[in-house]
């Protein structure tokens, strides 16, 4: 039985990928205080400058292309928001709208083509442990780096001057001014991480996931690692955490039917969405928690005076 | 630079000059710099400096000279340019024109992490600390260096023991009084090993207890040869502590001084241009009618930044003046919204004429007669960018005249603020112009003429002349008394003691989610209402 | 890097030249792109905001298509202005076409002058219903509701897409995923002969000045307004903010609700997979671009109904790619808040470089 679950557990890591990349992404921006609800763009972006990169370079080059091309649309945005004091969430939906726009309008030249993938490579020793090495040690290259990803975020914010640095922008704009920190430049690179961020989750979709480009491919992904960044309460270990759970519910709506559940496909594909509503309603309704955790800037946009 | 040395040694023994580690700089003070010497130059002078904003010139040809070792006061009232001053010698805003000599030498200061590493620390007016962060973190953001909290732990610990600071360096600032946050600041600078420490009015959060020991302490810097600005408007305070005084007005220097030979009056003078502007009422006779009471009020505030409040009683009668005195973050913002209406509470804890009103939410209290001023003016007391014509709307939408079916009057409400401001010496630009283009006295008036025009039963008011000048600070103090004495009850809750005695009948202090009896104003004085600030916790340590 | 400074008073002249220049640069910037493609930019431009008008039909389509963005947008702007984002109008629609075409349905056959009312009400309930959901999610859990309504979107979709390829797919049709075609009294009525705007732009001419007197008169708007300003002026003055959380998200569902129900029993005519063009996130630009003004608004859906045409037009004579016109909208809507942030900031001035010599530079002078 156990060994049933091993490939649906694989999947579903698989699954997670993206989310943890754009949410990690989202985490280090709001961290500094800025929300931006342009992550579904940037994915897209990012996704389908990764397709038309890797077509020419190879996987690790589409990678590299959507971290680039996710980093450069979020410009704009930090411009407008960062040097303009612009609201942010519109902002944010006007780079979803572009990005939908101009990764479309990009991806037509790139329908019908495809990709081969990128096969798995299960690391040695790690991938012979029961259980715990197919699922976690078997996986692609893109999986591996999410692993890094996780831990570098996780250590920088906890660790290093950095971290602390941009938890201090992200709570208190005016006390890092006056200490002599730039605000503005500090949040033009946590966004510009962001994007990069989003730009690798939508380019591992188009090269590795299902290594096609598809119009909106991304498929609300963008929103629901928004939304996991809420429910982590700004902490990567519990974005981890909701990533897998959502990767999870996402494979298990597909085996759904197998599993012998009795509900139509179209509905169980909302599954997800529905999921995340809860799960911002779970955690939102703790507003202590919220508190505590929340960067108190979060949104504000800041205009120095002097 | 020395003839001999060449570039490169230079820039390099300039670099170790700038970057000497703690211990190392002690010694050059001790050793190299003693204090009140005469025959060194001076450690900072500013030369004609002149600062212009839009339509105002914040500082105008300022020259001001520190000794090292001196404990300089530059003493102004509100909007005088003093803060503008202390930014451009911290490096926070670029002067226009004029400069600065650092230690006989022409500087520029590029930002706050240069004048740190000049030796410039400064304590600021409202502390720029991180309240999620721990005390040593906030430390460590302001530190160069390596980045090792540990270390940098033992350091606080050892400062702050040194200069009789104490601190835990561990716990999150949004635990500490504020008191104790006034102390990170204060070690986060001496850790920088300052040569010069600003102090933008650090005494408008201490107790007069709290203060003899920051005096203390500044005391002792000096004598170790450190120089320190000290900005303020209390006159008293500056006598005390400080060898010399420049006092400005409207941005430019209106004189300097010894303190000590001067008198508060003169000293006064010279700050405003004019004698000072005091207050007077008929006296108040005692009439036990009350209006606003507030029984037994207990709210445990959910907020971990926030404050409780415990068993709170209180009695504001028909006619009388009531202040509430004590250091913000002791329950103050929680009463004032339990009074008002933004928190409710049990019906019987608040009553306003007789009626209890506990639960009723701040527009029906407002029905019941209730007018209240908050402290934060642009953002609660007014919308910044809406019209003052909308924001007289704000609270008195109830007239019949203003709103009727669901439809509001636009022309009427123009008329009734243009009332307003005239009545009020509201100086601006007509009813069109938008509340946050307003000075911080002027939005005052505005706010309290508009809750006055309400024809209140009580009047509850929140740090009423915070960050107002001199003379708008008078015609506020003034205006409360007089719908006091017209039969209004008044509620003040203040930092200030001064103004507390100023206007108060009686006096009760707010520490700790605890409110005291109220005392007859001519029964008590600041030291004691100071040791009831302080709380029972800090009075036994 | 800061470039702005605040104004002391906003800036009337900004807050009505931004959307013009908004506009300008949006065509600049899209000229450069029709130039990247190699197409001659004053050719597309005609294609794009003239061919489209040169006859009736053309007039019809912009009107058929303006009408549901600007009811939308009316909505939207409401909530707008107390910084309640509802981004989800888009799934409100769906649900107003969902329900009315629920009523159209199971009315098949019946003639009665009740049935069109009907689906129009069945609309408002569905989008308003739709609304009311994450307002309830707001006001009792505190949870955002600009994530809440995107997630319904989805869910919304995916529940149009279960109905029409499952229990509402047309039993007469092949095998595509949509609903039989409504009867004609299910249906709007042509205004004229040939042409496919209906009556259902009679909605919007009504609801027009409707919004526009809330807005300028009623103090529920006022209050709406504070509380999006300044949300603790809205506490401090005794404003609830569950009720503009529920006005809100109310109001822009039940307009989204008819516009989709009139989009269904309009030139739609049936329940499809492919039944909204983005109406529910154009009409947050045109919401945005009309300065949260109803007359503004008509202004701005107008425009962005002639984009919406023009885009399709350039795909057939220029053969772009319709993902332009997303590209200009999005491009619109970041020139437009680019230029608002002049509305309360403006540039900082250039002052004179202070004549200060930094002492290192002055050694370096002399070594």
């Amino acid at each position: 039985m156990i060994e049933d679950l091993i490939p649906i557990l694989a999947t579903t890591l698989a699954a997670a990928t993206p989310l943890i990349f754009a949410g990690l992404g989202e985490l280090v921006t709001e961290k500094s205080g800025v929300i931006n609800l342009g992550v579904e763009g940037m994915m897209l972006v990012g996704a389908i400058a990764g397709f038309a990169a890797a077509l020419q370079w190879g996987v690790a080059g589409g990678i590299l292309a959507g971290a680039l091309a996710g980093a450069l649309v979020a410009l704009p945005f930090c411009f407008l928001t960062l040097s303009l004091g612009a609201n942010q969430p519109a902002t944010g939906l006007a780079l979803t709208i572009s990005g939908i726009g101009l990764s479309a309008f990009i991806g037509q030249f790139y329908v019908s083509q495809s990709l081969p993938g990128l096969q798995p490579y299960a690391i040695p020793l790690l991938a012979s442990i029961p259980l715990i090495g197919p699922v976690f040690f078997a996986q692609s290259a893109v999986v591996y780096l999410s692993y890094v990803a996780f831990v570098l975020v996780a250590w920088m914010l906890a660790r290093t001057r950095w971290g602390l640095i941009l938890r201090a922008v992200g709570e208190s704009p005016e006390a890092a001014h006056a200490i002599g920190y730039s605000v503005i430049g500090i949040r033009y690179a946590a966004t510009c991480f962001g994007g990069a961020m989003a730009g690798i989750a939508g380019a591992y979709l188009s090269t590795v996931y299902t290594p096609l480009w598809v119009q909106n491919m991304t498929a609300g992904r963008g929103w629901i690692a928004v939304a996991l960044v809420v429910f982590a309460t700004w902490k990567p270990s519990r974005l981890m955490l909701g990533a897998y759970l959502f990767g999870g519910m996402t494979i298990l709506q597909l085996h759904a039917q197998g599993l012998g559940v009795e509900l139509p496909s179209q509905l169980l594909a909302a599954v997800p969405y529905v999921a995340t509503i809860l799960v911002l309603v779970l955690i939102s309704r703790d507003r202590k928690v919220l508190r505590l955790n929340l960067p108190a800037s979060l949104g504000k946009p800041y205009i120095s005076g002097g | 630079m020395p003839p001999q040395m060449k570039r490169k040694d230079y820039l390099r023994w300039r670099r170790l000059l700038d970057f000497r580690p703690f211990e190392e700089s002690c010694f050059l003070c001790y050793m190299s710099v003693p204090a009140h010497s005469s025959d060194l130059p001076p450690r900072l002078a500013l030369w004609h400096v002149t600062k212009r904003y839009p339509g105002v010139v914040a500082n105008n040809d300022v020259s001001l000279t520190v000794k090292p070792g001196e404990i300089h006061a530059v003493l102004g009232e509100n909007g005088a340019g003093k803060s503008t001053l202390m930014k451009i010698i911290y490096g926070a805003v670029h002067a226009d024109e004029g400069h600065l000599v650092w230690n006989g030498q022409t500087v520029h200061i590029a930002n706050p992490s240069a004048a740190r590493q000049l030796g410039i620390g400064m304590v600021f007016q409202h502390f720029q600390l991180f309240e999620t962060l721990s005390v040593v973190e906030n430390i460590a953001l302001a530190l160069e260096g390596a980045f090792d909290l540990k270390h940098l732990a033992e350091r606080v610990s050892e400062v702050s023991a040194r200069y009789g600071l104490p601190l835990d360096p561990q716990r999150l600032v949004h635990s500490l009084s504020v008191g104790e946050r006034q102390r990170v600041e204060i070690v986060r600078c001496l850790l920088q090993n300052p040569q010069l420490l600003i102090l933008d009015e650090p005494t408008s959060v201490l107790t007069p207890q709290a203060v003899r020991a920051l005096f203390g302490t500044l005391r002792q810097l000096a004598s170790e040869g450190v120089s320190i600005l000290y900005i303020s408007h209390k006159l008293h305070e500056i006598q005390a502590l400080c060898d010399r005084a420049t006092v400005m007005r409207d941005g430019r220097v209106t004189g300097e001084a010894d303190p000590r030979q001067e008198t508060a009056a003169s000293l006064a003078s010279m700050m405003i241009g004019r004698e000072l502007p005091v207050c007077s009422a008929p006296p108040y006779h005692g009439e036990s009618s009350a209006v606003l009471e507030v029984r037994g009020l207990d709210y445990h505030n959910e907020d971990p930044f926030g404050a409780s409040l415990h068993g709170v009683d209180l009695v504001v009668n028909r006619g009388e003046v009531v202040g509430i005195a004590g250091i913000s973050g002791n329950g103050q913002a929680e009463l004032l919204a339990a009074l008002s209406g933004e928190q409710l509470s049990a019906p019987g804890c608040v009553l306003i004429g007789g009626e209890p009103v506990g639960h009723l939410h701040a527009g029906k209290r407002r029905d019941k007669g209730l007018a209240f001023v908050p402290e934060e003016r642009l953002g609660r007391g007014a919308v910044p960018a809406m019209t003052l014509a909308q924001n007289f709307l704000l609270t008195s939408h109830r007239k019949p005249a203003l709103r009727r079916h669901g439809l509001i009057s636009r022309t009427r409400a123009r008329e009734f603020a243009a009332h307003c401001i005239e009545r009020f010496d509201v100086r601006c630009n007509g009813v069109l112009s938008a509340a946050r283009s307003l000075s911080g006295g002027n939005l005052q008036k505005f706010i309290v003429g508009r809750e006055v025009l309400q024809e209140p039963k009580v009047m509850i008011v929140a740090q009423p002349t915070w960050g107002v000048d001199v003379g708008a600070s008078a015609f506020l103090r003034q205006t409360l008394l007089d719908i006091a004495r017209s039969g209004v009850g008044v509620l003040v809750i203040s930092e200030e003691l001064e103004e507390l005695f100023e206007i108060c009948d009686r006096i009760a202090v707010l520490a700790g989610g605890h409110l005291s009896m109220p005392v007859a104003r001519a029964l008590t004085d600041a030291e004691q209402i100071g040791l009831l600030m302080a709380g029972p916790q800090q009075q036994a340590a | 890097m800061q470039l702005l400074e605040p104004r002391a008073n906003p800036s009337k002249l900004m807050r009505w030249a931004a959307p013009p220049l908004a506009i300008m640069l949006t065509l600049l910037a899209a000229a450069a792109i029709f130039v990247l493609l190699g197409k001659p930019p004053l050719q597309a431009f005609h294609v794009f905001f003239i061919e489209p008008l040169q006859d009736a039909n053309g007039w019809s389509e912009l009107l058929l298509k303006a009408s549901p963005l600007i009811l939308i947008a009316q909505g939207l702007a409401l909530g707008f202005r107390a910084r309640i984002y509802n981004i989800g109008a888009e799934g409100q629609f769906l649900m107003g076409a969902i329900c009315a075409s629920g009523v159209a349905i199971y009315t098949d056959g019946m003639t009665s002058a009740w049935i069109l009312p009907a689906m129009v009400v069945a609309g408002a309930i569905g989008g308003g219903l739709w609304g009311a959901l994450p307002a309830w999610l707001k006001t009792h859990y505190n949870a955002e509701e600009t994530l809440t309504t995107l997630m319904l979107t989805y869910v919304a979709s995916y529940l149009l897409s279960w109905l029409v390829g499952g229990p509402w797919r047309d039993p007469g049709g092949t095998n595509f995923p949509q609903s039989i075609l409504f009867s004609e009294p299910a249906m709007f009525a042509p205004l004229f002969e040939g042409l496919r705007v209906n009556s259902s732009v009679f909605i919007t001419v009504i609801a027009v000045p409707l919004f526009w007197l809330f807005v300028s008169k009623s103090f529920m708007a006022y209050q709406l307004a504070v509380g999006g300003e300044a949300p603790a002026a809205a506490r401090y003055a005794g404003f609830s903010a569950r009720r503009t959380v529920w006005v809100s998200l109310i109001v822009s569902g039940v307009t989204a609700g008819i516009a989709g129900a009139s989009e269904a029993a309009g030139p739609v005519g049936q329940l499809t997979l492919s039944l909204s063009p983005g109406y529910g996130f154009a009409a947050i630009i045109v919401a945005w671009v009309g300065r949260l003004h109803p007359i503004g608004i008509v202004l701005s859906g107008l425009l962005l109904a002639l984009i919406y045409i023009g885009g399709d037009a350039a795909q057939v004579s220029m053969q772009l790619p319709s993902a332009i016109s997303w590209l200009f909208q999005g491009m619109l809507l970041f020139f437009l808040l680019g230029a608002d942030a002049f509305v309360d900031f403006r540039l900082k001035r250039r002052r004179a470089k202070p004549r200060l010599k930094d002492h290192v530079n002055d050694e370096e002078g002399r070594a």
